[in-house]
């Protein structure tokens, strides 16, 4: 019996779609997206990753647990075909995320990981909607269990997970012992891509699907921050165009403007 | 709310010497909001041998400074300093805190907000508050930089993470606050710090005072000496914009953007980088930006204070030789 580790994997709108599918509906507080599709929270399939690589090295296994109002299917099992053995959804009408704030979802969730009997949790650093970076740290302070953030590098060692975590100039390694949580960095590696095969395969992957009513939550859950309002962001500046007759003395009149206005 | 609010500021130094940059700027915002309500300026400083740094909050208008002074706490261990936080705050409560949007505060402040049962905003760009009885809006970018949200926070305590260039640093003066020393609890030795690793290559993007960065047309790794040959003028760094590092022409630690570092260097060169929102969002801070792009529709020069057209492969030589003689006589 190997280890088992749970990878809590988001469905976002594409983080990286055109910024005119992105609009704000002021009357509502929200957020809304047009023809975009659902996609794997980016940090999360690092996490997935991270996990697909300790499952081959300690001979472990992997349950994807993710949470939602109505997942995508096809975004669950293309994550699931890289090599999940069983998946957890929590699904319902008043799971919008953006109905949810960290403290309700890391409550959510860690009710349900109460059920698992785990050795690792792995989750992104960050979801790519909300950039709030804080349900894994709080799912780990609700279970009463250690955690790490950051890593870009992880390994299961006897009973203990050990973690090189990114730092502006380097890294720092740390170690916790098992079961414990792990946030992931980007800088751990892309999801590798899953074959069509696994991918048709992967509806045969055992699922258990729980509403929050069947993990005892009663929602909402009262919320510790409120969204107000959302708006575009203004990030627009006063271009000044320097164009010389050619590339070379565009270059030479840039440096030279950035010289007279003290800015070099 | 009513009555005097306690702002709190969450210190840190540079390797246990100086307040860092983004804590002065913090101190500015802090005395700013605690003003509103004629209510009290705190500050937590943890380090080994950070009495100087106390002594610098006191100057920069802190009523009191709380220091935790002890080897342990030299390097920054999660538990050790939550247990010191948990030990200390809840006889502050109710308040505002703020940290640094830093490593150690996008680690410590998660874990602390859930400790204490506050409310968190992480990554704040923007922190409002009109009169006394205005509670604070804290604006982040959500959506991959795409939208900008206003929140609330609706517990009596409150925490933000900050960037930096949000606030400004206050002007230093004599110090007439108080300091408190605190003992440093034990750690319930779970977690190991075991080794710091400083990579040769790992330059400090979000300190450096200047960065040039590559994207998409730099068209391959090639290109990205050219742009350490103009970063090494003002001892500057590389980064990239998210492209170059998932084509691994770039490391992905000098990845600058929402999903990678966020930064705020005095001044900023954009290199054939097109403006995507989810790179914008991790520099618009910057003080300065210079773009140089072949699409002159490209959306950076929107962004950007100093602009040219051209390709890189051309406009970026005259330029770094041009940088050289002015700044290098």
């Amino acid at each position: 019996m190997g280890i088992h580790i749970v990878v809590c994997m988001k469905q976002v709108p594409d983080p990286e779609g055109p910024a005119a599918s992105f609009e704000a509906d002021t009357a509502g507080n929200r957020v809304v997206t047009h023809g975009l599709p659902p996609v794997a929270n980016p940090y999360d399939e690092n996490a997935l990753e991270v996990a697909l690589g300790i499952k081959a090295a300690c001979d472990g296994n992997i349950t994807l647990l993710s949470l939602g109002k109505s997942l995508s299917r096809p975004v669950l099992l293309k994550a699931m075909a890289t090599g999940v053995d069983d998946a957890i959804v929590i699904e319902g009408d008043s799971l919008d995320p953006q109905d949810l704030d960290s403290h309700a979802t890391a409550t959510l969730l860690s009710t349900a990981l109460r059920r698992v009997d785990f050795d690792l949790i792995l989750v992104g650093r960050q979801a790519a909607d909300t950039n709030a970076g804080q349900v894994g740290l709080g799912v780990a302070q609700m279970l009463g269990i250690p955690a790490l953030s950051l890593a870009r590098n992880i390994e299961v060692d006897g009973g203990k997970v050990l973690v090189e975590s990114v730092l502006p100039d380097g890294f720092v390694r740390m170690s916790a012992p098992l079961p414990a949580l792990v946030t992931v960095s980007h800088e751990a590696g892309e999801l590798r891509y899953p074959s069509l095969a696994a991918i048709k395969a992967a509806k045969n992957i055992p699922q258990v699907s729980y509403s929050p009513g069947d993990l005892g939550v009663e929602l909402p859950i009262g919320a510790m921050v409120a969204r107000i309002a959302v708006a575009m962001p203004s990030r627009e500046r006063r271009c000044q165009v320097i164009s010389g007759e050619n590339p070379e003395e565009t270059g030479e009149m840039l440096a030279d403007r950035l010289y007279t206005d003290k800015v070099i | 709310m009513s009555g005097s609010e306690r702002v709190i500021i969450f210190a840190e130094t540079e390797d246990n010497v100086g307040l860092s940059k983004l804590t002065t700027e913090l101190m500015g915002i802090g005395g700013w909001l605690a003003s509103r309500t004629a209510g009290r300026l705190v500050a937590v400083v943890a380090g080994e041998g950070v009495v100087g740094a106390a002594d610098q909050l006191l100057s920069l208008g802190a009523d009191t400074v709380f220091v935790a002074d002890h080897p342990a706490l030299s390097t920054y261990n999660p538990e050790i300093y939550l247990g010191l936080l948990t030990g200390l705050l809840p006889e502050q409560e109710p308040f505002t805190l703020l940290a640094g949007h830093t490593p150690v505060g996008q680690d410590l402040m998660p874990r602390l907000a859930f400790a204490l049962g506050a409310g968190l905003v992480t990554d704040c760009c923007g922190i409002q508050a009109e009169g006394p009885g205005q509670e604070p809006v804290f604006v982040k970018p959500v959506f991959g930089g795409n939208m900008m949200a206003s929140l609330e926070v609706e517990t009596p305590s409150r925490i933000a993470t900050v960037r930096s260039r949000v606030g400004t640093a206050p002007a230093a003066a004599p110090g007439t606050g108080e300091v408190v020393m605190l003992e440093p609890p034990a750690a319930d030795g779970r977690i190991d710090v075991l080794d710091k690793v400083e990579e040769s290559m790992g330059v400090n993007l979000e300190s450096c005072p200047v960065i040039v960065a590559g994207g998409r047309g730099m068209g391959g790794p090639e290109g990205f000496d050219q742009l350490e040959e103009l970063a090494l003028i003002f001892d500057g760094a590389v980064g990239a914009s998210r492209p170059p590092c998932d084509s691994g022409w770039a490391p992905a630690a000098n990845q600058v953007g929402i999903t990678g570092k966020i930064v705020a260097p005095d001044l900023y060169f954009a290199v054939a980088i097109s403006g995507s929102s989810q790179h914008l969002s991790g520099m618009s801070e910057s003080g300065k930006i210079v773009a140089i792009n072949q699409d002159p529709e490209a959306y950076i020069f929107k962004a950007a204070d100093y602009g040219a057209v051209g390709d890189w492969r051309r406009v970026l030589p005259a330029l770094t030789a041009g940088v050289k003689k002015h700044v290098q006589g």
